[in-house]
């Protein structure tokens, strides 16, 4: 058993729901106990659709068990195929429904529907939520493509690809599709299907027509894709077009596979975000610690804008989704960190705590964690709450998709001017560190410190969980002077933490017993970056 | 103003039919399982922690269900059953074991530990009653460690309260024959609105007065054959029978919404206690004159408006009967997941004559009488008001009144808004 207060992701039965809601004329019969409705509204508030979930529920309660749950399952599955008259069913089980072993597949069978059924095995004691997406693209994919379709001969069309992995409740998914529809259609390239979302099952019948594939969320898409390529000899691209560079690379890729011109493309000046990235003002991003951590994808996208394109520090990097743990490591590998792969997150917490980083970039978890400990911070990955499925077009990919990054991560952090400013009158009474950036709730702030100030305790355990691991035992712990210690207190408090330590390290290491205002200075320059 | 019950069914009411009759169906059923109810006990029950034995899928149903709450230091969680645990590969017991003294050991303060089932769990026949009882040898008398079941297949959202309540009720002193007699408040109300109606119960001279569940376990209040208990919430089948096993005595009652149920709710407590009726409507005129006068405001954007229930809470019998006596709405179908004749008679007594009652549910059917009906105002849950939205129907989300504090004189006016909210939004929105 794993204790958990909050998951990264859901059930895999939640990935089908939300394949299945991506798409038309497909309906999904899942047999689960009264109450598995609750996935219903993730749909329906967090993404704000405006239709429900083709998900019929066949919703057994104690008294069916050891009885009728099987017939029930047939009459759910026989009545959703005369309601709703879909292209194609899917069929399987949620976590309790796979503990009766009913068999979702053979009874679905049994009734001969005149329509083509998927049955699912999603192993929801073993599986996540993205495994299930992924596979239940990648089975209606193997079941309805038809296997005949190539490409026409080439002559003078216009290639033609297809993009996979965009779903129901995607992190900008649907924006995202815009803009990498509009970018290639400058490339002279066409889109044959875009799937699962807004596809019908007639829809995946015809992959097989595209010259290539582009996956976009390789979590969802890329199974899929890896089939495509075996059966149909279909090539992907699986460079993710987030970031500046990373979206050239991806033009490159494409353009090659397509035997088009990439100049065009690659000559888009609609993109402010080098020019912003080297403007003045950005000059004080330059080795800003950052903390990024998602899925995979998302936060190894983060990780190489953060490093190549806005100049920051890269000290913590990771993901939740374990599928993804090679692509990870090699990531990390870039920037010498260990990764962090897991999905608890009180883990995260703390390794947020040990880095001390001056900006973190996550999911809604990390906003709530950055928010406790009054760090900056940004989204940049499911699961996120329902602000980040704006009304505005606003993709993470693409050229506009690198302008709204650059907006949306360095909005939190004090800008160049502003920070220059608190320096210059760090102890003026209203420009004290402790009156916060700006944008912050400077109550908040002054909470925060004071409570960590206040509360001896409370400042122990923060520091501790940093401090904990170098802390030489036996040797008394140098003393503080009064100078020193006020002195600290000028450094801003998300690093005071690592400062202290780092001080009491030296100090110790040093044989000093008293820290005053040369030991802390003999530290910094000791500890420079 | 007189406090005498003088309400009346509008339309005659089907008071005279004494059996209405209820369309009872099955199939596709679209509300929460009782695991939800953890979502507002753990505010009200302030040293319990609930520990729920279950699926990732319980575990991703709470934090939907608890929204943002789930950050501020919680006091429930979810053990995630693991495919080891199925596959007997470790004991399920000996797994609670170390999970539970995990927890324990972070959270010292907590006084009572609820082992929560769930389907999975259910399903497994893993013993939690075993377990509890195992655990609270262990833990006693720091910790007591109760158990009972929210799972979606025995129990319907509010019914999660229901299970919780009824595991308590053995857990309470029993009251000495000497004592007093004594009145209890049944079903977890917002404190502000518990507060309330204490002081209510000081004027009348009603005393002891005792909460359940109470804030914390410690103060839980005596039973015996001279206690007389209200429900507060209609949801309370299971805990009135344990109340009952243990010598209590229901005071029937309308459940206190809107001036006249509340006055009715506190009238039944009066004439248990001998309050004399003159210094009753005295005490409860000011409260009485003032839920009027809120809900007065709200009278013109709903009377005369056409309401549905679908069934989430049980709270709906109740609530229609308010908007019909109080506000002349008309319910035309009344949804319930579960209907308790036997506490909801004087309820149902009230309804106007043709409205339509419903009993369990099969979705797809009840939307198809909501689109022949077209309500005014529908109450759905999150999943289906959006979409009821999109196709033009006014909506009012039903896990709100289960949130909300709608109990009482004071909040009557609150209660009111709630449904003309949504009506007077339709009517300002230009785009």
């Amino acid at each position: 058993m794993q204790l958990a207060v909050w998951t990264y992701e859901g059930p895999p039965h939640v990935g089908a729901m939300r394949v299945a809601t991506a798409m038309n004329g497909l309906h999904y019969v899942l047999h689960a106990p009264q109450g598995d409705t609750y996935a219903d509204l993730l749909f329906t508030m967090i993404e704000r659709r405006g239709k429900r979930p083709p998900v019929t529920y066949t919703t057994f309660q104690a008294r069916d068990l050891g009885k009728d749950t099987a017939s029930l399952f047939q009459n759910a599955a026989r009545d959703a195929f005369d309601r709703f008259l879909p292209q194609a069913l899917l069929v399987g089980a949620s976590c309790t429904a796979e503990l009766i072993q009913d068999d979702p597949a053979g009874l679905a069978e049994a009734l001969d529907l005149p329509c083509p059924v998927i049955p699912l095995e999603l192993p929801s004691y073993q599986r996540k939520e993205n495994w299930g997406a992924a596979e239940t693209f990648y089975r209606l994919v193997r079941e309805l493509t038809d296997r005949d379709l190539r490409p026409a001969p080439r002559d003078n069309r216009r290639p033609l690809v297809n993009l996979l992995g965009p779903c129901a409740l995607g992190f900008r998914h649907r924006d995202d599709v815009a803009e990498i529809r509009n970018l290639l259609d400058r490339m002279g390239i066409d889109v044959n299907c875009v799937a699962p979302l807004d596809a019908s099952p007639h829809d995946i019948r015809t992959l097989g027509r595209a010259d290539f594939n582009i996956v976009l969320y390789p979590e969802i898409g890329a199974e899929a894709a890896r089939w495509l390529d075996q059966a149909l000899a279909q090539p992907a691209i699986r460079t993710v077009p987030i970031g500046v560079g990373a979206t050239r690379e991806f033009i490159e890729e494409v353009a090659a596979l397509a035997g088009v011109d990439a100049g065009a493309a690659l000559a888009d000046h609609a993109s402010r975000m080098p020019w912003w990235s080297r403007s003045v003002d950005s000059t004080y991003l330059t080795g800003k610690r950052v903390f990024i951590f998602g899925d995979a994808t998302h936060a190894i996208a983060a990780a190489r804008i953060a490093h190549e394109e806005l100049g920051f520090e890269v000290c913590g990097l990771g993901c939740y989704n374990r599928e993804f743990a090679r692509e990870m490591r090699k990531a990390a590998a870039l920037y010498d960190i260990e990764p962090l792969i897991t999905d608890d997150h009180l883990l995260v917490e703390d390794a947020i705590l040990n880095a001390s980083p001056e900006l973190v970039l996550g999911t809604q978890m990390e906003r709530h964690i950055a928010k406790r400990f009054g760090i900056p911070c940004a989204v940049i990955s499911s699961p996120v709450h329902v602000q980040d499925f704006p009304a505005r077009h606003s993709p993470q990919m693409g050229f506009e998709g690198a302008n709204v990054i650059f907006d949306t991560w360095v909005h939190p952090l004090v800008m160049g001017l502003e920070e220059h400013l608190l320096t210059m009158f760090r102890d003026d009474f209203e420009f004290s560190d402790e009156a916060g950036p700006s944008h912050l709730h400077a109550k908040a702030r002054a909470d925060a410190n004071t409570r960590a100030e206040a509360d001896p305790a409370a400042e122990q355990t923060g520091e501790a969980a940093i401090g904990v691991m170098e802390a030489p035992s036996g040797d008394p712990a140098p003393v503080w002077t009064a100078e020193a210690e006020k002195e600290l207190k000028k450094i801003p408090f998300f690093v005071r933490g690592k400062a202290r330590r780092n001080t009491e390290a030296f100090a110790i290491a040093q044989g000093r017993s008293e820290i005053d205002l040369a030991t802390l200075y003999d530290a910094k320059a000791h500890y420079a970056r | 103003m007189s406090g005498e019950n003088t309400l009346l069914a509008p339309e005659s009411g089907c008071a005279s039919a004494p059996l209405p009759e209820v369309l009872r169906e099955r199939g596709q059923r679209e509300v929460f399982c009782g695991l939800t109810g953890i979502i507002w006990l753990h505010r009200k029950m302030q040293d319990a922690f609930f520990l729920v034995v279950g699926s990732r899928t319980c575990a991703h149903l709470l934090q939907s269900a608890a929204g943002v709450m789930i950050f501020a230091e919680p006091r429930f969680a979810t053990a995630i059953i693991e495919e080891r645990d199925l596959a007997g590969m470790a004991d399920c017991q000996d797994e609670l074991d170390r999970i539970v003294e995990r927890l324990l050991q972070r959270r010292p303060e907590i006084r009572t530990l609820f082992l929560v089932g769930s389907c999975p769990s259910e399903v497994i026949k893993l013993d939690l009653g075993k377990a509890a009882q195992r655990l609270d040898v262990k833990f006693s008398p720091a910790t007591r460690i109760l158990n009972y079941s929210g799972s979606g297949i025995e129990t319907t959202f509010t019914e999660g309260e229901d299970a919780c309540l009824t595991t308590l009720v053995p857990e309470m002193p029993a009251a000495r024959a000497a004592d007093r007699p004594n009145l209890l408040v049944v079903g977890a109300l917002p404190d502000i609105v518990e507060d309330q109606f204490a002081r209510l119960f000081a004027e009348l001279g009603i005393g002891p007065v005792g909460y359940l569940p109470s804030r914390r376990l410690a103060d839980l209040p005596p039973i015996g054959p001279q206690t007389r208990f209200l429900l507060a919430q209609p949801f309370l089948t299971e805990t009135t029978r344990a109340l009952e096993g243990r010598g209590a005595r229901r005071l029937d009652a309308l459940f206190p919404f809107g001036a006249e149920g509340t006055s009715d709710w506190l009238r039944a407590a009066a004439d248990a206690f001998g309050v004399d009726r003159m210094h009753f409507n005295r005490v409860i005129a000011p409260g009485r004159e003032r839920a009027k006068r809120a809900i007065a405001h709200r009278r013109d954007r709903l009377e005369g408006k056409r309401i549905s229930f679908l069934p989430d809470s049980q709270l709906e019998l109740p609530l229609a009967r308010f908007l019909a006596t109080e506000l002349g709405m008309h319910p035309v179908e009344v949804g319930t997941p579960y209907l308790n004749r036997e506490l909801n008679a004087r309820e149902l007594a009230l309804l106007p004559a043709g409205t339509r009652l419903s009993e369990g549910q099969d979705v797809d059917l009840q939307l198809d009488r909501v689109r022949i009906d077209r309500p005014d105002l529908t109450v759905c849950g999150l999943g289906l008001a959006n979409p009821l939205e999109a196709e033009g129907f006014s909506t009012k989300w039903a896990i709100e009144l289960v949130f909300s504090p709608i109990h009482g004189f004071e909040q009557a006016g609150d209660l009111a808004e709630l449904f003309a909210r949504p009506l007077r939004r339709r009517d300002i929105l230009r785009v």
